[in-house]
């Protein structure tokens, strides 16, 4: 017998009298016999309970990078998960319910949804969070689609900063080639690595959104309220994006720019690296946009009885209900995820997310000073959170290899996607390091590239 | 016949929305103790924010709050959770004990490959073993859910046409039993979704779907098994007909579960599809995600898949990108803890268990069926493989399938997926999986006996239905004409 499969022969012989066949192989008649598998596929011989976690271990050895001294941000953070989370979170209510169907089953999973919507919404400065959307890329590129689909101009021209994150740029031309759409992209300062002021001039009359991130790639934080500004001037749907959302308890809200639409990851609020998944997409708008926007939405209202309760509503939006017409074809999110930053913004209130931030801040301000017994310079003048963009005297990607044999991992090389910059380092600090790691990364550093 | 429910009685505190237990300067952090004075300066005063809006609390009232919550859900671990379509196995325990392994958790998607070995190898591994139960040459992670599935598959199918400058398929043939992302994918990437009638025994009729096809077909969608849980029997001459066509299918493999180790979608002539591993492979639904939604795909469309794909060069696991891509669906590579969960679950079926899994799940169905068909109507008296489709129609005192569905919470079940296939009026759509006893299967069959009882002879007591949970039927109305979807938004 195997643990997963409770039937034992003799039931199953009763179920089979009682369904009126002889085999279990019998009910599968309807099947082509040609197509009908001689033998099971070829997978591995089955492992026991234990053998797997033997197997397990050995292939956890082969990440050596897990353990090592990391200085890699580039869209994903490690930062301090409070142990409640996990342990709340593998309560089996949670992560074994699914989607929230019948609500007089589910009221803790919509009353937490609920409360993601409103912690996000606060978070972001905005009017309206859904219920999640699958990261942030995927969240930035369906608000570009909401913002072609409702615009009453029909204007098609998306102009995209080019120190947004090169996944979120991929993404969305992936998503764009369904559509009548057209990206533009703002060219970066080499000085202040923020959008350079005269590519502003490209937020014209045919643009119908206007796509940046903040802190950007390089780790700056860009001229956000100059953008805005170009956008608003032409009545552009403004779309920011916060990747590392932890920056806004100390950053200028999105709503507080008059975001329409404000997307982001919720990866960095308490939730593990995990090889880049799952994190959780964030999507937020004003009030005034909730009809047409993509995902699931959990509102309030009363039983038969008047008590207050929550179901997931305005659901003629979506798939299930419109099909083609739908405002997206998302099914499931990222709600254990959702339910995991959710769990750390209450944990963390608001001093506590401000605090984090100045830690961050700090660190990297430990970091910066550091450096300076280094032949490494920042990269760029723009101001920044928690991630440098250094320039380095010989290729990053040698940095990288050298740093890492004496172990640390020191960044994300800019060559990875911008070739010509092959001399740039994006390095991130999080309240998790110390300024002795900032000291031994700088150490470590001279002694790779010379003091 | 006295019925007596699932032993469903629980303890039910009241609890508040957090922000209403919040107090000004309670904490439920630790961080170090550092002199914070004139770090705000740090950055710019045009750039910092006005104000922030987060509860205060402490640790037990965190603690408390998730845990009264959870205590208002359903859940696989409480109950039997036959929603059809969505596969409500079993989620193993060891899968979550593996996926929190710190060698996996820290690993930053931007290591160095030949640190992140460990996790690379897995991701190779699983895609192979997803490859061969299914049937196909190759296999991508990167969607995130199945619907994200479906879009980054019919890209692929589009990325195909394209490249053969066959510019005029636009169109995808989509049955009308199919599920809603089926045709919201379909916009998403560009394409008209054209609905295929089912025949009269809800199957795809095989010369209604050739005269649709035309040089202005794409592809078709399908599920095999359907909705109804009913096999194509005529599955290879539909392939046919499409591929003689120019025109490729694309399988959902929402309902994979029916035939997993003992037929392969690929074999069928499938081209592409997408697996869901929150539902075949037992990762863990979460309360909607997240899931997983590999795409797989014949030899032909491989050089489509999206990018970046996990390739082995001599000893080492390596990303790949194709020229010929969709693209890119997401940051990074996909959700890869919860793939980890179902590589841990292929570990311990292996080759000995891997075809029980459908063959039990197959049984369970059909002996649910043979018990009820008498009491609930099946629209559809076709064989079925691992779900079954009832109806209300047999109900008197205008007792609906969703009082029916209320009634089963009273009971101490979680209802099946209701009106849904559409095609099935007052659908009630059961999927029992392979992991349920058939005790369990007879409690929910007795269960669904005296709600039919009842309807005839106490409606009133259906009507009223639930009694025993923490909220009684909710104004859904109500929500949707006044909406408020943010704490403190009404006033």
């Amino acid at each position: 017998m195997m643990r997963y499969l409770p039937n034992t022969p003799a039931e199953v012989k009763e179920m089979l009298t009682a369904i009126g066949v002889g085999s279990v192989r019998d009910l599968f008649k309807c099947v082509p016999q040609n197509v009908l598998l001689k033998e099971p596929p070829a997978l591995p011989k089955a492992l026991s309970e234990m053998e797997i976690e033997r197997h397990m271990a050995e292939l956890g050895e082969k990440n050596t990078g897990a353990a090592m001294l990391s200085f890699l941000g580039g869209g994903c953070y490690r930062h301090y998960a409070p142990s409640l989370i996990d342990q709340m979170l593998i309560r089996s209510e949670f992560y074994t319910a699914y989607t929230p169907y019948q609500p007089e089953a589910s009221q803790g999973t919509l009353r937490a949804i609920f409360e993601f919507q409103t912690m996000i919404a606060n978070l972001f400065g905005m009017d309206v969070s859904n219920a999640s959307m699958y990261d942030g890329a995927t969240a930035a590129a369906e608000a570009v689609m909401m913002a072609l689909r409702n615009d009453r101009k029909k204007r098609t021209r998306i102009v995209v900063a080019s120190t947004l994150h090169p996944h979120y740029i991929q993404t969305l031309k992936t998503y764009l080639e369904g559509f009548a759409g057209e990206v533009v992209l703002m060219e970066f300062d080499q000085t202040t690595g923020r959008v350079a002021d005269k590519e502003l001039a490209k937020i014209d009359k045919n643009t119908v959104a206007v796509l940046f991130q903040y802190p950007n790639w390089f780790g700056v934080i860009e001229d956000i309220h100059a953008i805005a500004k170009a956008a608003k001037a032409v009545e552009a749907w403004l779309i920011p994006a916060v990747i590392e959302t932890t920056a806004l308890g100390i950053l200028t809200a999105p709503g507080e720019l008059g975001a329409d639409i404000a997307v982001g990851e919720g990866q960095p609020l308490g939730i593990p690296l995990n090889y880049g998944g799952p994190g959780v997409g964030l999507f937020t708008t004003r009030n005034d946009h909730v009809r047409k926007m993509p995902g699931r939405l959990v509102g309030k209202t009363a039983d038969r009885e008047g008590k207050e309760c929550f179901v997931l509503t305005l659901s003629a939006r979506e798939q299930h209900i419109k099909r083609e017409k739908a405002t997206s074809n998302i099914c499931s999110n990222q709600g254990l995820m959702a339910l995991a930053a959710s769990m750390y913004l209450a944990t963390m209130g608001k001093e506590g997310l401000r605090t984090v931030a100045l830690l961050n801040l700090k660190r990297r301000d430990c970091l910066v000073k550091a450096l300076a017994k280094t032949k490494a310079k920042l990269a760029f003048t723009g101001p920044s959170y928690n991630e440098i963009s250094l320039k380095l005297p010989m290729k990053a990607d040698a940095v990288i290899e050298k740093m890492a044999a004496e172990g640390i991992l020191a960044g994300v090389p800019a060559s990875r996607y911008y070739p010509a910059l092959d001399n740039i380092l994006i390095t991130a600090t999080t309240e998790l390091h110390s300024c002795a790691d900032a000291e031994r990364f700088a150490t470590t550093l001279a002694k790779v590239i010379g003091g | 016949m006295s019925y007596t429910s699932n032993g469903f009685t629980d303890i039910k505190f009241h609890e508040e929305i957090i922000f209403e237990r919040s107090r000004p300067g309670r904490c439920a952090y630790s961080l170090p103790a550092k002199d914070l004075t004139g770090v705000a300066d740090l950055i710019p005063a045009d750039l910092r924010r006005k104000e922030l809006d987060l509860p205060e609390l402490s640790e037990i009232d965190v603690v408390r709050h998730y845990t009264r919550l959870s205590t208002y859900n359903f859940s696989i671990d409480h109950t039997f959770y036959p929603l059809g379509s969505c596969t409500m196995k079993y989620n193993p325990k060891i899968n979550e004990k593996m996926a929190r392994l710190s060698a996996f958790t820290d690993l930053h998607p931007e290591t160095p490959l030949d640190r992140a070995q460990g996790t690379l190898k897995m991701m190779f591994d699983l895609q192979h073993m997803l490859a061969e139960v299914s049937g196909f040459a190759e296999v991508s992670l990167n969607p995130a859910a199945g619907a994200h599935g479906e879009y980054t598959g019919l890209g692929v199918v589009r990325k195909y046409h394209q490249k053969r400058g066959d510019l005029k398929r636009k169109k995808v043939i989509i049955p009308d039993s199919a599920h809603g992302t089926n045709p919201a994918s379909c916009a998403v990437n560009g394409f008209e979704a054209v609905v295929l009638e089912s025949g009269p025994d809800g199957k795809i009729c095989l010369d209604c779907l050739k005269g649709m096809l035309n040089d202005e077909v794409a592809a078709i969608m399908l599920t095999n098994p359907n909705t109804l849980g009913v096999f194509e029997t005529d599955i290879c001459a539909i392939t046919k007909a499409c591929h003689d066509a120019g025109a490729l299918v694309y399988g959902d493999g929402a309902n994979l579960n029916a035939i997993m180790g003992v037929a392969r979608p690929g074999d069928m002539g499938i081209d592409v599809m997408h697996f869901n591993l929150h539902k075949t492979f037992s990762t863990p639904h979460g309360g909607g995600g997240p899931g997983s939604g590999p795409v797989g795909v014949a030899k032909h469309l491989v050089e489509f898949l999206p990018n970046p794909v996990v390739r082995k060069v001599g000893d080492r696991y390596e990303f790949a990108l194709l020229k010929d891509s969709m693209g890119r669906v997401r940051s990074f590579y996909g959700n890869v803890g919860i793939a980890l969960r179902a590589y841990v679950y292929l570990l311990e079926l292996g080759k000995e268990h891997i075809a029980e899994v459908a063959e039990h799940a197959v049984l369970n169905a059909n002996y649910i069926k043979a018990k009820l068909k008498d009491v609930y109507n099946v629209k559809y008296s076709n064989d079925t493989l691992h779900e079954t489709v009832f109806d209300d129609s047999k109900l008197p005192n205008h007792v609906t399938t969703m009082d029916v569905a209320k009634g089963l919470i009273d009971r101490g079940y979680h209802p099946p997926t209701v009106y849904f296939p559409l095609i099935v009026h007052g659908a009630l759509m059961v999927e029992p999986t392979e992991t349920e006893s058939k005790e369990t299967m007879d409690g929910f069959i007795d269960a669904l006996k005296d709600i039919a009882e009842k309807a005839a002879s106490d409606p009133q007591s259906i009507l009223n239905a639930p009694t025993k949970t923490y909220i009684k039927r909710p104004d859904e109305t109500l929500a949707a004409r006044k909406p408020v979807l943010k704490y403190g938004a009404e006033k």
